[in-house]
């Protein structure tokens, strides 16, 4: 029961969502992204509606891409981004959702470096939470983003290959990604040193799992890299941002063992030189910047449709 | 103190052997006979209590429990415990060293000694810290906490991490006679972790603990205790392969002995979906196969006790993103339920089932408590084990409220508690 409440009220999460769930967030985000291409996007959808983007970890461009959607579509944005410096006093987090709570708040749009830190604040305040990535667990506007931007260039999510590739064990994107395209049907691989991309990630559904970058990468229809976080070679999990290049950075030589014309995608922020290279990322197979164009359509999308699940139930 | 004649009753004592329904006579606070039901010559003036059928057996000595008190007052103190205690039938409690201050200083263990005796409810039986402030470093003075009246050493919630300090305070226990109690997981591995490693923990994000780190921790000590001698018990396992390794020492003969806790035989780490924190507990909880490895050892003798695990905490330390939130649950007022259902699902005979929450911790910890014999204090639990009840977090006994078996059914419910012939626990029937 808990679950059905939260899928009608909340983004927390892709796990279990079907295609039939999907597709109309993207159907609607893609229609945004006209409207916004055309800049005659209807400004009222959320006139009237408070939009609170609530970041206790800092993240300039998802926090912007929301504050942007949120005012596209006529929202209040408030922008609260919490000190990390008391992230871990956890009645921070529940004291901010009586806070909001006493706002009359309508959307939150919540970034948290635990997972399911969402999930919990869900449970206190009244307004529908959005999930803009928390801990390893999930980032689902990034995927749904990664989505609709793969399906306007390709047509279809339908029977793609799709390598993700580096950081996969510790990357919501990645989780948020696999549960999405395994729904609509994609064949995704997970491409990376075992200490990144463990076994067990096998369980999380219909994928395969790659530790060189050629089988990995072989005739995939898109590249998907992932950013390596500096503290993963503090913890032991790969040597050297160098040889983590030469032996898993996505190059053109590498990016050669996919489809002709194979889409590179980045979540972003990149770092030039450790997972990418500078020519892959700025070629014209790279979908980087469009991504960053779609996270505004999908963002709307997400927030308009919550708003009117609210608005009807 | 008027003597009291508890008639018709299941009499269970795993200890001497009884499992018959008869009558006994409790005198001065000590059980004074044992005789059939319905004999005659009960002594005038003595409170009669009729127990309708109900199994009377020795109240629960429960060897691993930790209390807030000194130091967390907030989560629960002695008297709050010592009430949950009473509600689940358990009259002695061995105390985990983690309070603040460590009991690391002999004052301190007569302290809790005594702090238990006030309360009039339950023996403290306390565990002196293995090594000072519980830090896995300098070596407490074990020689001077056991006569204090340390029951056994351990630093509780923490294993020893370094293996050349673990088998030097295993040589120097054996050589003043103690036991050496240690928490079965892997310090390294465990460090950061919240969840199990596998599928779930996985999906949901989470920081991992390899159930191999309990198995990797067990075999190390195993060899530790066979090069020093020593005397050894792991707490609460909760993985089969652990169990396997203390089987396979058990049949060489090795002094090793074990037990577990009511969530490792009763639930897996599915209660930890959607976030749960309550079902956060340290060890996490594990795969489905491990739980039925705890069942299965515990019915072929390779488990030594049952012990309820009892870890407050106060809603704050749980209402937090699940990595975040404290570890542990509370268990005393849960304790006999949950393991009856072992014998409810046929995995124990009940006089077993009552061995191991009675009679074997406390041998396993030299204490005279969890007998029946006439001339031991009258500690005693009477249960109807059929009877149902319904656990519900914010109405349990004591202080602390975070028990991982909110909303469970449990078919088995104390109806009164006994200390040294005071009844501390149940309704006045007679």
């Amino acid at each position: 029961m808990a679950e059905t409440l939260a899928r009608r009220h909340h983004l927390l999460g892709l796990e279990g969502m079907s295609a039939e769930e999907i597709t109309p967030y993207l159907d609607l985000a893609a229609n945004y992204a006209l409207l916004s291409r055309s800049r005659t996007a209807p400004r009222d959808a959320l006139r009237g509606r408070t939009v609170i983007n609530l970041f206790f970890e800092d993240s300039t461009r998802t926090r912007t891409s929301f504050e942007l959607a949120g005012k596209r579509l006529g929202a209040d944005v408030i922008n609260m981004t919490v000190a990390t410096s008391s992230v871990n006093k956890g009645e921070t987090l529940l004291d901010t959702a009586a806070t909001l709570n006493a706002m009359r708040c309508d959307l939150l749009v919540v970034r948290h470096a635990a997972s399911g830190a969402p999930a919990l604040l869900a449970q206190k305040v009244e307004a529908s939470v959005v999930n803009a990535g928390d801990g390893m667990h999930e980032h689902p506007t990034q995927a749904l983003l990664d989505a609709l931007t793969i399906k306007r260039h390709l047509g279809t999510l339908s029977g793609l290959t799709v390598a993700i590739c580096g950081d996969v064990g510790h990357s919501r994107v990645a989780r948020s990604n696999i549960h999405l395209l395994t729904a609509m049907g994609s064949r995704v691989r997970l491409v990376g040193p075992p200490t990144l991309v463990p076994g067990v990630m096998q369980s999380l559904g219909a994928v395969s799992i790659h530790h060189d970058m050629e089988s990995g990468l072989r005739d995939a229809d898109v590249v998907m890299t992932l950013r390596l976080q500096r503290e993963r070679m503090g913890a032991g999990l790969v040597p050297s941002a160098r040889e983590f290049y030469r032996f898993y950075g996505v190059d053109s030589r590498r990016l050669a063992f996919a489809k002709p014309g194979a889409l590179v995608m980045h979540p972003g922020p990149m770092n030039r030189g450790v997972e990418i290279a500078s020519d892959v990322a700025d070629s014209t197979q790279s979908v980087i910047q469009e991504q960053v164009e779609m996270g505004v359509a999908v963002r709307m999308a997400v927030l308009d449709r919550l708003s009117r699940m609210r608005t009807a139930s | 103190m008027t003597d009291l004649v508890f008639d018709n009753v299941r009499l269970i004592d795993p200890r001497t052997g009884q499992d018959s329904p008869g009558r006994l006579l409790v005198r001065d606070g000590h059980i004074a006979a044992l005789d059939a039901p319905g004999a005659e010559g009960a002594p005038e003036n003595a409170t009669r209590i009729d127990g309708a059928g109900a199994v009377l057996c020795p109240g629960l000595v429960d060897m691993r429990v930790a209390i807030g008190e000194p130091g967390f007052e907030y989560r629960e103190t002695i008297a709050s415990c010592a009430r949950a205690a009473a509600a689940g039938g358990v009259t002695t409690l061995a105390v985990l060293p983690n309070s603040k201050p460590a009991i690391d200083e002999p004052a301190l263990v007569r302290l809790l000694r005594g702090r238990g005796d006030e309360t009039g409810l339950v023996t403290i039986l306390p565990y002196g810290a293995l090594t000072k402030n519980c830090a896995g470093e300098e070596m407490a003075e074990l020689g001077l906490l056991r006569e204090a009246g340390a029951v056994a050493f351990t630093d509780g919630i923490h294993a020893i991490a370094d293996t050349k300090r673990m088998r030097q305070l295993l040589a120097y226990a054996q050589g003043v006679g103690a036991l050496v109690v240690q928490h079965p997981e892997d310090p390294s591995l465990a460090r950061g972790g919240a969840a199990t490693a596998g599928a779930l923990a996985t999906r949901m994000g989470l920081p991992q603990i390899p159930a191999a780190a309990e198995a990797i921790l067990i075999a190390r000590d195993i060899r530790l205790a066979e090069m020093t001698g020593a005397r050894l018990h792991f707490g609460h396992v909760s993985t089969a392969e652990g169990l396997e390794l203390i089987r396979q020492a058990k049949q060489r003969g090795l002094p090793i002995t074990c037990d577990t806790a009511p969530p490792y035989f009763t639930l897996n780490e599915s209660a930890i979906g959607a976030f749960r924190t309550y079902a956060k507990l340290s060890p996490p909880l594990r795969a489905e196969s491990d739980r039925l490895a705890v069942c299965a050892a515990l019915a072929d003798g390779t488990i030594d006790a049952i012990a309820s695990d009892h870890a407050p905490w106060d809603a704050d330390d749980k209402r937090l993103p699940f990595a975040q939130a404290s570890a542990g649950g509370t268990g005393l007022a849960t304790l006999l339920g949950v393991t009856l259902a072992r014998v409810h699902e046929g995995d124990l005979p009940l006089a077993r089932a009552i061995a191991l929450l009675t009679g074997a911790p406390a041998a396993l910890l030299g204490s005279p408590a969890g007998t029946l014999a006439p001339g031991a204090a009258a500690d005693l639990c009477l249960f109807d084990p059929e009877e149902s009840w319904v656990v519900q977090a914010g109405a349990l006994p004591g202080r602390a409220q975070n028990t991982p078996f909110d909303g469970e059914t449990l078919r088995g419910r104390v109806l009164g508690t006994w200390k040294s012939g005071r009844r501390v626990f149940g309704e006045q029937t007679a």
